[in-house]
């Protein structure tokens, strides 16, 4: 198990390094001087210069890119000129608010998903399947950020049960603030996990230990639950990981909706400002998130089904 | 030219009808409701008495009525004319994202999968990366680099949009390769470009052309959201999104300014699904994953 988990480490670091040289090349790629953008033209050949050696932009490429490695490791991503503090520390704010909202919209989404997915393979090609179909395309096509606007402006202006922005304080406000927000992920999330779910759950009624249950005479809600869904979690957790740049991407454009301080919101003001280091540490991190997600995934499938770990 | 009709296909009318025949459901609304689309889109000048720019302050956010079937926004334009003008935008800048990166994805996916070897390698690689990012933070990263607006999402589109299909193509033409029709092509002395092209290619496009439905819907979605968070298309440009956008603060007392445009999302994203769904079917495929 030990030498599973190592092996699937190993197998991280070459796309970190890729992933690392992508973010740390974005400010070399600007066209013409980034700090001259980033401050508007505004500031004297003396501040530029100064700013270029506060940023090491003045060093060797390989020097600089193995400080941003070697500081980024230690979860120190230098200071934002811009907003006048340390990048890590807007990182920092922004990972726990954005994972909060990540994980509290999957689980909603699950809690959608699941229920819709198994009534329409439980009903495949009648009535029930095809409008589960068409209410995903439906929901597929559905700009996240106006479902969101649709959710603010009813439940939270019209009927006021819900706050429309901020996290609020503690774990219980923080879920009752971020309902608006995760259940905008949830909608978005749901038409795509709904789709996958339907063909695994498909899967698993076709195999051959149903129709045994079924020959034995078990009731199909008995089969339902005590086979079908416990076979169903390994695709619940696969769809999931494999989503995760697209819930990652719904949050970027949620946290901006609700003006929830997240890493999306982060990055989109960051590039507002063109604060490049600060998009640059925000690039490495977000990749970091998906590959870490991918990796609890798939420790997830070893606690699940044993059989894993010998493939 | 009777002679020819006899011996040679049956002409096109028939063949065309012979092949309408055999369409699902889902890919005869999908590509009715598409065209209906597009014709509008194509025909907005003629379709509506009003310039889509024009700001009339005596007619502001008004409801919906006969002369305006849309109402009119905050600034007092007609939103049915701003809709209809938008398809424009929205279905050129989704085209355009969507066939180019298809055509050198497809590309590098079938070379990279029959060839194998160092290039299989550095591409897969390169995808190992893609994929890594989640799709929107790599395509605001390349934004913020390149400095907003319409050109820049092409280029960043250019750069990212091509890996699912190298994805896609690479995968099938691993199965292709072995496949007895390419080992003959191959005992034949054919070269490698005549059997990628003349004879796998073919047989593997078609996931990527199923695919590519789903993601012309993701690339309007993107260009919508690009243009909420302020860089996509900038106002007062009839960019579906950027309506959306411009007209949010209004929602609450006229809620037709922003779910027109919404609608022209929703309407025009499920008139793909719907065609790459019946292309699926008619493929006969399971249809794939979204991502």
């Amino acid at each position: 198990m030990l030498r599973f988990v190592i092996g699937r480490l190993m197998q991280m670091i070459p796309v970190l390094i890729g992933v690392s040289l992508v973010s740390f090349l974005a400010i070399h790629l600007v066209p013409g001087d980034p700090i001259q953008i980033m401050l508007m033209g505004r500031a004297t050949p003396d501040t530029v210069a100064r700013i270029h050696a506060e940023l090491g932009l003045d060093r060797p490429l390989w020097q600089q890119y193995l400080a941003f490695i070697g500081n980024a490791l230690m979860g120190d991503f230098g200071r934002s000129i811009v907003q006048k503090t340390p990048i890590g520390g807007l990182i920092g704010d922004g990972l726990l608010v954005s994972l909060y909202l990540i994980a509290y919209g999957a689980v909603l989404s699950v809690l959608l998903a699941v229920p819709l997915a198994m009534w329409a393979a439980m009903r495949r090609d009648r009535l029930p399947d095809h409008s589960v179909r068409l209410l995903g395309m439906i929901g597929f096509a559905m700009p996240p950020f106006w479902i969101g606007l649709v959710l603010m402006v009813f439940f939270g202006l019209k009927l006021g049960w819900f706050p429309i922005r901020g996290f609020g304080d503690g774990a219980l406000d923080h879920l009752y603030h971020l309902f608006l927000p995760a259940l905008t992920m949830a909608l978005f999330l749901a038409p795509v996990l709904i789709q996958s779910l339907r063909s695994s759950i498909l899967d698993v009624l076709e195999a051959d230990y149903i129709e045994v249950a079924r020959a034995k005479g078990l009731s199909p809600t008995r089969i339902l639950v005590k086979h079908v869904l416990r076979n169903a979690a390994i695709p619940v957790i696969t769809v999931l990981a494999v989503n995760i740049g697209w819930l990652l991407s719904g949050a970027v454009i949620v946290e901006t909706v609700f003006t929830i301080h997240g890493l999306g919101s982060q990055l989109v003001r960051s590039v507002g400002f063109r604060d490049y280091p600060t998009v640059q540490g925000l690039a490495l991190v977000f990749a970091v998130i998906v590959m870490g997600v991918n990796l609890l995934a798939d420790l997830g499938y070893m606690i699940i089904d044993r059989r894993v770990v010998g493939r | 030219m009777a002679a020819v009709d006899v011996i040679g296909a049956p002409p096109l009318r028939s063949r065309l009808r012979r092949e309408i025949a055999v369409w699902s459901t889902s890919l005869k609304v999908g590509t009715s409701l598409f065209a209906v689309i597009l014709l509008a889109g194509l025909l907005a000048p003629w379709l509506t008495p009003y310039d889509p720019l024009y700001q009339d302050y005596n007619s502001i956010l008004l409801s919906p009525s006969l002369a305006h079937p849309f109402g009119t926004d905050m600034n007092g334009r007609d939103i049915l004319a701003r809709t209809l003008f938008g398809t424009r935008i929205d279905l050129r800048i989704g085209f355009i994202t969507t066939i180019v990166p298809l055509l050198y994805g497809v590309f590098l996916g079938a070379v990279s999968g029959y060839l194998g070897g160092k290039l299989d390698m550095v591409l897969m690689r390169i995808l190992d990366v893609a994929i890594a990012f989640p799709f929107l933070v790599l395509i605001i990263v390349i934004i913020a680099v390149l400095g907003p607006g319409v050109h820049s999402i092409y280029i960043a589109v250019f750069l990212v949009g091509w890996t699912m299909y190298a994805r896609l193509a690479r995968a099938e033409m691993l199965v292709e390769r072995n496949k007895d029709y390419v080992l003959a092509a191959r005992v034949l002395g054919f070269g490698r470009w005549r059997i990628i092209f003349g004879h796998a290619l073919p047989n593997l496009i078609n996931s990527s052309i199923v695919f590519s439905m789903s993601d012309f819907v993701l690339n309007i979605l993107l260009l919508s959201g690009l243009s909420f968070l302020g860089l996509g298309v900038a106002p007062p440009a009839p960019e579906w999104g950027a309506m959306i956008a411009e007209s949010k603060d209004y929602m609450r007392q006229a809620w037709w300014v922003t779910t027109m445009p919404a609608a022209a999302i929703v309407l025009t994203g499920t008139a793909l699904s719907l065609i790459g769904d019946g292309l699926a079917q008619r493929f006969g495929q399971n249809r794939r994953s979204l991502m």
